[in-house]
């Protein structure tokens, strides 16, 4: 397939995976932001390519991960409720609020649709007039400008039936979060090639030179990862500290403009609770007061007492590169995909299900 | 090519039923009464016709050869109704019949058990049963007995329907899990994903710019074709739910064996593996409904190729992989970039991803 099977090439793989060996001269952590980049690289077995001194962490940025259990708890809480229709990406059904999951709620009669668009919850709106839908706007800044641009329709559109659960967080707060944190390890960021697709990777720079380490914007396919550690490990042998661009294909340095616009337009930073990592400033958005009627916790008001449901899961430590997968005494025996004690184990794009799906460490 | 000849007057047919009183079924449909025999007078005989059925008996007396029977069951629940490439009609003949020809058996008689939802157009029906006539036909069985039921509206979704059939098995072969040995070559019919992919657009109205025809087809042709050549085969499976690595792995598990796998081996269709990588799904776990696995002893490989992508549905056909020892009960992928994996089974259906 093309623009695809081209970075999926065994020969190139090899030649990547032969400079990175030849470059390297001490042990490296790099940690790569996306869970799309974690899947890649069990899927593709990627570190079997690389020198044995190069250990990669998996960052936090699984939309799915970090989406706090007080945001899950009201999903559930609002799916729940009679005549209203909850729209939500299909990932988000088998996070494990403080007693159930959304699956659940379906199971029992709630009315949830997987959508694949946020403007399709505008279609259902607009064709279940009697009903009340909400739609689950979760994700990074990948996720942030179509989320924004259906809330700023419906507004336009005056559609009065339909409101959004907000979750969205962004990357850069959560980068400083780690690196500010003293058990911090990382020593080199693959930043994710679709945020910055978005909002370019200007905001990285200062990151970059206050921290004094290297920030290579990174696609998604298994050369794409291979050239970004490549380009990494160059710097930090080097000991330059720079961001640089990976995936110019897909990123340009000031971003989407018409993306950014949009976002901005509805949503403000605002702190958010980040799943297992806790509070971070500055770290999400939220509605501005101009589209607060479409908020639905504004529309469906409750108080629910969330608690996480286990104290052995580590979670947060393997989102903030403390941990791997497999230093949790849970992993493989309480906590399977089947039944997931964390979100980490859930989403495709969760370092913990990554690992159990591809590398099979059944502890 | 094994195509049996269909009786063209079928697609010519309309429905007779629709000029009546009623175009939807009800439950007196489902009561027994005049109303249910007219639904078996006037739409099941005439398409299914044969002469087991016009005995109107409680069951069927069939011929059966002096051979080991297989029996399988099956119910099909499907979602649109009719989706680009079939209809729940064609997968309830085909499915059955698929699960005869991976015994290795020939397939002979069917049964058809319909649960309809009140509300059902009759013409839907009438799509439906006609496509079953075609499928049953181009697979060689026989429809000889069947039962409808009607379930009050919201109780059902449109229709449902249970296929049980029995083949016979003329050959030495033991086709199982536990025949495979180390060594042994696996052979996969054609290309992955189709299905579940035509499925997944027409019930979620994607809108990809080209149409995805579901893979939907017998195999029993295709299997016949290997057995009367002798091949010897040890162990067939049809890639269904799940698709081609949670098959693999069921018979890994079960053989104990471990087998490996090819990925650049893997035939998928450009549209499908576009749909794949747009949805985020990985497509060796999504569902085919027209192809299957063989395992055959190495020595017979090479000509096992040739007679499947002799066949018209199997120009795809390829070699992609072989039986090993260890590690035991496992499937491993070579990767396309040279690394190598292990295939799991999923925990649940794939959830497209959020970005």
């Amino acid at each position: 397939m093309k623009f695809v099977d081209e970075y999926r090439n065994s020969k190139e793989a090899e030649l990547f995976a032969g400079a990175i060996a030849k470059t390297v001269t001490r042990p490296w952590t790099l940690m790569e932001i996306c869970g799309g980049q974690t899947h890649s690289i069990a899927k593709y077995s990627l570190q079997d390519l690389l020198p044995a001194n190069i250990t990669l962490l998996h960052g936090p940025g699984c939309p799915v991960c970090v989406t706090p259990v007080e945001q899950i708890d009201k999903a559930i809480h609002i799916a729940g409720l009679a005549n209203v229709i909850f729209c939500s990406f299909g990932d988000m059904l088998r996070v494990p609020g403080s007693d159930k999951d959304l699956l659940a709620v379906k199971s029992q009669g709630g009315d949830i649709r997987i959508v694949y668009s946020p403007m399709d919850a505008l279609k259902i709106a607009i064709d279940n007039p009697e009903k009340e839908v909400v739609f689950f706007a979760i994700g990074f800044e990948t996720t942030a400008p179509a989320n924004a641009m259906a809330i700023f329709k419906t507004k336009a559109d005056n559609i009065k039936n339909l409101s959004f659960l907000v979750s969205q967080v962004i990357v850069p707060p959560a980068i400083c979060s780690i690196l500010e944190s003293p058990k911090n390890r990382v020593q080199g960021f693959l930043a994710a090639g679709h945020v910055c697709t978005i909002m370019g990777y200007r905001e990285y720079e200062p990151i970059s030179k206050k921290h004094n380490i290297p920030i290579v914007v990174t696609g998604f396919e298994p050369l794409d990862i291979l050239q970004g550690i490549f380009m990494c490990v160059k710097q930090l042998e080097a000991g330059r500290a720079e961001v640089e661009n990976q995936y110019s294909r897909s990123v340009l340095k000031e971003g989407n403009l018409s993306a950014q616009k949009i976002i901005q337009e509805v949503f403000h930073i605002i702190p958010r609770q980040w799943r297992g990592i806790g509070k971070i400033e500055q770290s999400g958005l939220g509605l501005k007061d101009a589209y607060a009627s479409f908020d639905a916790e504004n529309r469906f008001p409750c108080k629910l007492q969330s608690q996480e449901r286990s104290t052995e899961c580590i979670s947060g430590l393997v989102l903030q590169g403390i941990k791997k997968p497999n230093d949790c005494p849970a992993f493989g025996k309480s906590c399977t995909p089947e039944s997931p004690l964390g979100a980490t184990m859930v989403s495709t794009e969760g370092a913990c299900a990554a690992y159990y799906r591809y590398q099979l460490i059944q502890s | 090519m094994n195509e049996k000849k269909i009786p063209f007057s079928i697609d010519a047919l309309t429905c007779p039923l629709t000029i009546d009183a009623s175009s939807f079924i009800t439950l007196a449909h489902g009561g027994g009464g005049k109303f249910t025999h007219q639904l078996i007078e006037k739409l099941f005989q005439p398409v299914f016709n044969n002469p087991e059925l016009e005995t109107r008996h409680d069951g069927a007396v069939i011929d059966i050869p002096q051979a080991k029977l297989a029996f399988t069951t099956d119910s099909y629940v499907v979602n649109p109704l009719i989706f680009p490439g079939g209809n729940i009609g064609d997968l309830a003949i085909n499915g059955t019949v698929n699960d005869l020809a991976m015994c290795g058996a020939r397939p002979l008689y069917l049964s058809v058990a319909f649960i309809l939802e009140e509300g059902l157009p009759i013409e839907t029906l009438w799509t439906i049963i006609k496509s079953m006539k075609k499928s049953a036909d181009q697979a060689g069985i026989k429809i000889v007995t069947g039962d409808t039921k009607v379930v009050d509206k919201g109780k059902g979704d449109g229709i449902f329907i249970n296929t049980s059939g029995v083949g016979a098995i003329e050959h030495n072969f033991k086709i199982h899990p536990s025949s495979i040995e180390r060594g042994d070559v696996v052979l996969l019919s054609g290309d992955i994903g189709r299905h579940g992919i035509a499925i997944m657009s027409a019930r979620e109205g994607l809108g990809f710019e080209s149409q995805i025809e579901s893979d939907c087809a017998e195999v029993s042709s295709r299997v016949q074709n290997l057995l009367n050549a002798e091949i010897e085969v040890h162990c067939m499976r049809d890639l269904t739910r799940g698709g081609l690595a949670t098959a693999l792995i069921e018979i890994a598990q079960t053989s104990k064996l471990s087998i490996i796998i090819n990925e650049v081996q893997i035939p998928i269709r450009e549209d499908v593996k576009g749909a794949c990588e747009i949805l985020g799904l990985d497509p060796f776990y999504v569902a085919n409904e027209g192809q299957f696995l063989v395992f055959v002893k190495a020595e017979y490989a090479k000509q096992a190729l040739e007679i499947m992508q002799n066949d018209a549905l199997g120009s795809l056909a390829r070699i992609i992989g072989i039986v090993e020892e260890k590690p035991q009960e496992t499937v491993v992928l070579k990767t396309r970039i040279g690394t190598s994996r292990i295939l799991d089974m999923l925990s649940g259906e794939q959830l497209p991803r959020i970005c």
